[in-house]
């Protein structure tokens, strides 16, 4: 029995290591590299305990908490420090990595017919399964390892071997029930994209709902895995028992996951796809029409994920508020620094956290183009005397009003939930413009999209790098002391942090422009180059 | 003669609705059965539920006597399949595709059957699965089922995306293995593939096998067409039990005669004088249509020969 069940796994395993012989290394690479600078560029700017200290005051509040997680202020070395501002987040991206890696070997490989190839092979019937999560949980122990490893050999006074290895061991093990929650959903969903979207959209809501109770009632994020990483307290308590918690639930979901794999029909799910309409649609029926059914789903969710980002922030303010209140010495210090409160200083910082995550739904429905036409079908638009321009530009309109109502809903939710909870609340016209004014940014990287799109469809993905980028510079620039041309790179470096820049409007008038100006670029790319097939 | 493969009953149900009612198939050992019937009719479900991955509502199913979901390792040792729609990936080149595939096997690969497989297809397997056109995808499935030393074949459409010549190839190796004693369950809407290479088929409509025989056995149930020019004209043509499709033609008359009333038809035509009698043998493609196309339509069935 075990034999019809489990034969070839090991074969399997080969072969899932075989195909992502380079992405794993490239991945993994980059945990290490960006875990192990940090605490070298803090050795550098944060050498004395004073100016930990500092920095330590500034994090005392709930807005911090709620983005990075609690820490203890008290003793904040380079290693707690270290642990503080960057586990939780790397945590995520490790669990992304999880997500889209593991999505590819069951799901993905499900829906496009290969494992049926597989199936009829003298392969058991859970072999593929568990060979992508035997190989995923040992990737995720080798980043473990090696991020463990590699943090003690920086040799920081602070940073402890055991330290070390549970830091490691909370991004591994974060890692590994991420490989169970995506094989839990590649049983569930019947499409690789549904087994992303709802695996992401477990690990937002983990995030979130770790951010909400953190600031609240903070026993009460054990509920949420990824609370379970800040409650490892790296380099001070060293609480190992959250990663016996990951692992537990790990277990508990590869053997949900084995379970349904074993009991359902091959490219078979639980969530059952409904029967659609029979005739399409009027609207249907253009190319603007299909663009946005394509996205429909995608569209609604990343709308509320942004709403619901924007409410969460926007809750904490309050907390921000009446923490400020009872605390004199912090009063004095704001008024020292130019009148704004406290509070106001931390918009445009939440601002820019939320355009970035803004922009990830607009670029993806402009990537949606090349997306298609990989997938061959654009040519059934483009032999049904639908000019590329209207087929780029159906797309575009589709980017360029997602994008608005993507940053206007992040605003409008931070605004909402700041108006019930802070006493002596933002104006709508406030917050709404601070959101809004980051738009022609937006617009910039849409264009960067379709000119890649237009001129190097090949290398469209680039735009993610260029996001990412912008994202690590504008975050971490403030902390690190980077210099302000690194920010300049990035069209979100233009944009004013309001309200406490000054409204300039040269810069949005400029990155407008340019955006229009790529566009056209990106429109006569198009329409030169040849489709691919 | 033992059953290579023999479902009884078969039965599949997708959520309510029934996609097999109660199938009941027989391959025999060296012998070629072709699968027929119009699109949804449950070929392919038939088939997969035969690889052991779709799991039957009801109904048995075995391969070499075993059961096709408890012992689908032990069955896909001396299975080679190849599906109508091939979907390899990207970044493996045909090559190694194939490579992968007979390793699965865990027999020692027949390095010099590959090649000349390859060979024979024109098949270039250094590319990446990413650049190969739809028929290439394909041969890549075909080559690596025939270079396995299998016992049956199961072919879903196989040669959906071949050119004819590459057909021709394909049918060559049909021949080999039936020779060698192999079985086939060949599914296809080429009909004169099925015709030529098939010792006997089944036609599936609506989830149950309509129909079950050899060709010869088939035919008895259509029609034959005739042409005739008689001396004197033919009274009473019209009302002959099992004349169908009757029509004038300038010099002569053309109508189908139901097989089983071909001798009497015949006897009765002769007394007017025969000139000219053609007659063509039912193609495989009557046969379908009448069956295709539904009880409703069963009078108009064997005209839509050409
Ligand atoms: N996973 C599934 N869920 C629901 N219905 C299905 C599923 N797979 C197949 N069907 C339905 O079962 C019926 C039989 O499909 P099947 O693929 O076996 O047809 P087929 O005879 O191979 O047709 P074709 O000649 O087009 O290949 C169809 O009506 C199809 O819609
Ligand atoms: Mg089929």
């Amino acid at each position: 029995m075990a034999d019809t069940v489990y034969h070839q796994t090991g074969r399997l395993a080969q072969f899932v290591l075989r195909r992502d012989r380079i992405r794993i290394p490239i991945w993994l690479f980059g945990f290490l590299f960006f875990t192990l600078i940090v605490p070298i560029a803090f050795l550098g700017l944060y050498g004395s305990q004073e100016d930990r200290d500092i920095m330590a005051n500034t994090m005392e509040n709930p807005a911090m908490v709620a983005m990075v997680g609690p820490a203890d202020l008290t003793n904040y070395t380079i290693g707690v420090m270290t642990g503080h501002q960057m586990l939780l987040l790397t945590a995520v991206v490790v669990g992304l990595m999880n997500i889209l890696l593991v999505t590819r070997h069951t799901r993905g490989d499900e829906e496009s017919g290969r494992i049926e190839l597989i199936r009829s092979l003298p392969a058991g019937r859970l072999a593929n399964l568990t060979a992508t999560v035997s190989v995923y949980s040992g990737i995720n122990l080798v980043l473990a390892l090696l991020i463990g490893v590699g943090l003690y050999l920086l040799n920081i006074e602070s940073m402890d071997l055991e330290g070390s290895l549970l830091y490691g061991a909370a991004l591994g093990g974060t890692g590994i029930f991420f490989t169970g929650v995506t094989a839990l959903f590649a049983q569930l969903s019947e499409s690789s994209r549904g087994t992303i979207g709802f695996s992401i959209g477990v690990l937002l809501i983990a995030y979130l709902v770790r951010g909400v109770t953190d600031v609240s009632i903070e026993a009460l994020s054990w509920i949420s895995p990824l609370g379970w990483v800040t409650k490892t307290e790296v380099y001070g308590a060293n609480n190992w028992i959250p990663i016996v918690l990951l692992l537990i639930g790990s277990i508990i979901l590869f053997a949900i996951a084995n379970y349904l794999n074993a009991i359902r029909d091959l490219e078979a799910g639980f969530f059952s796809a409904k029967s659609g309409k029979r005739y399409a649609s009027r609207f249907l029926q253009t190319p603007l029409g299909l663009a946005l059914r394509l996205q429909r789903t995608g569209i609604i969710a990343w709308a509320i994920g942004l709403f619901v980002i924007g409410v969460s922030y926007g809750s904490v303010l309050g907390d921000l508020d009446s923490f400020f209140e009872g605390n004199e010495m912090m009063m004095q210090m704001l008024d020292a620094s130019g009148g704004h409160s406290f509070t106001e200083q931390f918009i445009p910082m939440l601002m820019v956290v939320m355009a970035i995550l803004a922009t990830i739904p607009p670029v993806m429905a402009m990537n949606k183009l090349y997306g298609e036409e990989k997938k061959g079908r654009i040519e059934h638009f483009l032999a049904r005397s639908v000019s590329r321009t209207k087929l780029m530009a159906s797309f575009l309109i589709i980017a360029v009003i997602n994008g608005f109502v993507m940053v206007s809903l992040a605003g409008i939710g931070l605004w909402v939930a700041s108006a019930a909870v802070m006493e002596d609340p933002f104006t709508f016209g406030t917050l709404f413009v601070a959101a809004i004014v980051y738009y022609p940014a937006i617009l910039i990287m849409i264009s960067v999209s379709l000119v890649l799109i237009g001129l190097k469809p090949n290398f469209s993905s680039i735009v993610w790098f260029y996001l990412f980028y912008s994202f690590m510079v504008l975050y971490f620039g403030g902390l690190f002391d980077m210099p302000t041309w690194l920010e300049k790179i990035s069209p979100f470096g233009y944009i004013p942090g309001l309200p406490i820049d000054n409204m300039e409007i040269t810069p949005i008038i400029i990155l407008t422009g340019l955006a229009f100006i790529m566009m056209l670029i990106g429109f006569i790319g198009y329409r030169k180059r040849d489709i691919e097939v | 003669m033992s059953a290579v493969v023999e479902t009884r009953n078969l039965t599949k149900m997708f959520g309510k609705f029934k996609a097999l009612d109660g199938v009941d198939i027989t391959v025999n050992k060296g012998e070629v059965y072709g699968f027929i019937g119009p699109n949804g009719a449950g070929k392919s479900t038939t088939i997969r539920v035969l690889l052991g991955i779709l799991k039957a509502t009801a109904g048995d199913a075995t391969i070499f006597e075993k059961d096709v979901w408890g012992d689908a390792v032990e069955i896909h040792k001396r299975v080679a399949y190849v599906p109508g729609d091939v979907n390899l990936w990207p970044n493996l080149t045909g090559g190694e595709v194939i490579d992968l595939f007979l390793k699965f096997r865990g027999a020692d690969i027949n390095t010099k059957r590959r090649e000349e497989l390859i060979h024979k297809f024109k098949l270039d397997p250094t590319k990446k699965c990413r650049t190969y056109s739809k028929g290439n995808r394909q041969k890549v499935a075909l080559v690596a089922a025939f270079a396995a030393d299998a016992d049956l074949y199961i072919l879903d459409e196989p040669t959906s995306g071949l050119d004819p010549l590459m057909e021709q190839i394909f049918q060559e190796y049909v021949f080999e293995a039936k020779k060698e004693g192999k079985s086939i369950l060949l599914s296809s809407h080429i009909l004169s593939e099925v015709e030529k290479l098939c010792d006997r088929v089944g036609i599936i409509r609506e989830g149950k096998i309509i129909e079950t025989g050899t060709l010869t056995e088939l035919r008895h149930l259509t029609r034959t067409n005739l042409l005739v020019a008689t001396r004197s004209p033919i009274s009473d043509l019209n009302n002959l039990k099992g004349v169908h499709a009757l029509k004038q033609q300038e010099d002569a008359v053309s109508f189908q005669v139901d097989t089983e009333e071909l001798d009497s038809v015949i006897k009765h035509i002769s007394s007017f004088g025969i000139e000219k009698l053609e007659s063509a043998p039912p193609t495989l493609e009557d046969l379908f249509m009448r069956h295709y196309e539904g009880e409703e339509s069963g009078d108009k069935g064997g005209a839509a020969n050409g």
